[in-house]
């Protein structure tokens, strides 16, 4: 059933959420113990909400675009009374005492809240693998020795994995919703930088934190996006934009819409399968598409993503010292003494490689040549996408230049081989462009995904085509 | 520039971070790379760019000056193991 069709039977009461919500948690745990996608299901919140869901229809007052839908939410969103630690060992006990906006705009739509799903820590990752002390590594929905991607790993897998409708709230700052929809085989939409609030939201890197909905379908992403979508005076950097329907875009012809093929994505540093089944779906579109060149976005986004974002981790990981919320250890010796106890034995080895790394970017005398180099490096990067968006509308190339690999053999990576994996996906969110990955198929039984980016704003062209390439 | 032991201890003390003498040994190789590698984007003409701290225009965000709920005393203690009175309790600070 689709899930615009199961909300509808919600809302007439021919499915009780109620019953619903049990087999839904039944299933997940089971789907859990295997692949680990869930850091906690939220069973008691999830049975209290579909139970006033049931009894709001049989006095039919029940209203809501998300009525029963069960919701799962990436563990760096916050859900108030739901313990929420972005997979971080230092935040091991946290439990927020108010809602990320995004999340209390699901409830108030209707969803029901069934868990926090598996991340890298603070999201620093791509594959899933670099969870916190103590964490759990997701597993690949279509093999389980593979990565799922990341950071939104466990949105990734639940999304494939689950036989129930259902979507997932996931988060991506250099490409943690693109990534992981591609290895999990599911649609993931990473909104314009903006334009949904990050209110609640545990910072990785603030300039570049976007969340954005994961599904099966572009439709769930799209009807998601509706929900979350919209200015918040709790977060000073959201947008004012008007407000969409996201929904009419599945309606929309693609015939209008100017396509181009980002030349460098399709280079030798893709695998040739992953490249010819992206150029192999695109021609089965019957359109015409012409190739661009992004130059310098190639060259120089993946240092400019990494400095920004390891920068701005840095001081945002600060507020973690074993006060206020989170780890805490016996209170001894002075505040740096303690702080920095906490600190190391609470944050994993990723996390204490990108603090090192972003204050060091930071740091008096190394400044001006990493952090605000990277600032302009930047600029030039969003011109010479503005420049191509002049003439076209959207921009393809693969999701991930591989197909999803092996975790021991991710294991055998240095942290900057690790890091080159992301090359298609630091760009748009470099530059806060929206850009959506779905299904192109499958290669030796594993899925591929293809990316679409469009200009600030333009989530709607991404559905439109989107929504064409997943017949 | 040199990446040796003494920058990483600087680095990592600037940062609040005790590392052991393993973890320094396996950094220091990985974030020579890593920088390496970063220092290409010296050669990218910026002269004329700005830099962009948002990567969209986001003019001054300010709401209107009037008292709005916020979090209670109770709540922001909720999550804190160490308090007392009524406030958070840290470590000594001399």
């Amino acid at each position: 059933m689709k899930t615009r069709e199961f909300i509808e039977e919600v809302k007439k009461g021919s499915i009780s959420a109620e019953e619903n919500i049990h087999k839904v948690l039944e299933e997940s745990e089971k789907i859990d113990r295997e692949y680990a996608y869930f850091n906690t299901i939220s069973k008691e919140l999830a049975l209290m909400q579909a139970k006033e869901i049931d009894r709001l229809v049989k006095q039919k007052k029940a209203k809501g675009t998300l009525l029963g839908l069960p919701v799962s939410v990436k563990d760096c969103i916050v859900v108030k009374n739901v313990e929420s630690t972005a997979g971080s060992k230092i935040l091991k006990g946290y439990f927020p005492t108010f809602n990320a906006t995004c999340v209390q705009k699901c409830i108030d739509e209707g969803a029901v809240i069934i868990g926090k799903t598996a991340q890298d820590e603070f999201g620093f990752g791509g594959f899933s693998l670099n969870v916190g002390v103590g964490f759990r590594i997701p597993k690949n929905p279509f093999d389980r020795e593979r990565a799922c991607g990341g950071s939104s790993g466990g949105s990734g897998g639940i999304t494939q994995k689950a036989k129930f409708s259902h979507i997932s709230l996931a988060e991506s700052t250099g490409g943690s919703i693109a990534a992981p929809a591609s290895f999990c085989g599911v649609a993931g939409l990473c909104p314009t930088y903006g334009l949904v609030s990050r209110y609640g939201l545990i910072d990785y890197a603030n300039s570049l934190d976007k969340i954005g909905p994961m599904g099966k379908t572009v439709e769930e992403c799209a009807l998601m996006l509706n929900v979350i979508s919209g200015h918040d005076e709790k977060d000073s950097t959201s947008l004012s934009a008007k407000k969409e329907n996201y929904l009419d875009y599945l309606k929309k012809d693609i015939k209008n819409l100017k396509v181009a093929v980002i030349k460098e994505a399709f280079g030798k540093g893709t695998e040739g399968n992953v490249s010819k089944k992206i150029l192999d779906k695109l021609a089965g579109l019957k359109i015409k598409y012409e190739e661009i060149s992004l130059p310098l976005n190639y060259k120089y986004s993946l240092a400019t993503y990494y400095l920004l974002a390891t920068t701005e981790a840095s001081t945002n990981l600060a507020k973690y010292c074993g006060m206020r919320y989170g780890a805490a250890e016996k209170l001894e010796g002075n505040f740096n003494e303690y702080f920095s106890k906490v600190r190391s034995l609470n944050f994993g080895k990723e996390a204490k490689r990108r603090i090192i790394l972003g204050t060091f970017a930071r740091m008096a005398g190394f400044r001006d040549a990493y952090y605000l180099k990277a600032e302009k490096v930047r600029t030039k990067i969003i011109e010479e996408y503005k420049k191509v968006f002049k003439k076209y509308d959207i921009l393809i190339s693969p999701t991930m230049p591989i197909l999803p690999p092996k975790i021991e053999d991710i294991k055998k990576l240095t942290p900057l081989q690790n890091y080159m994996m992301d090359i298609m996906t630091v760009g748009p969110n470099v530059a806060g462009l929206p850009h959506l990955s779905v299904n192109a198929g499958t290669e030796k039984g594993l899925p591929v995904g293809m990316m679409m980016t469009a200009d600030h704003l333009q989530e709607g062209k991404l559905i439109q085509i989107g929504k064409e390439l997943e017949k | 520039m040199k990446v040796d032991e003494a920058l990483i201890k600087r680095v990592a003390e600037n940062a609040r971070l005790s590392l052991s003498e393993e973890e320094i040994k396996e950094f220091m190789p990985q974030l020579k790379e890593i920088l390496e590698n970063f220092s290409k984007l010296d050669e990218a003409d910026t002269r004329d760019a700005k830099p962009s701290f948002q990567p969209v225009e986001i003019k001054n965000a300010v709401r209107e000056d009037k008292t709005g709920k916020c979090l209670s005393q109770e709540d922001a203690l909720k999550n804190a193991v160490h308090k007392k009175d009524g406030y958070f309790k840290g470590p000594r600070a001399v």
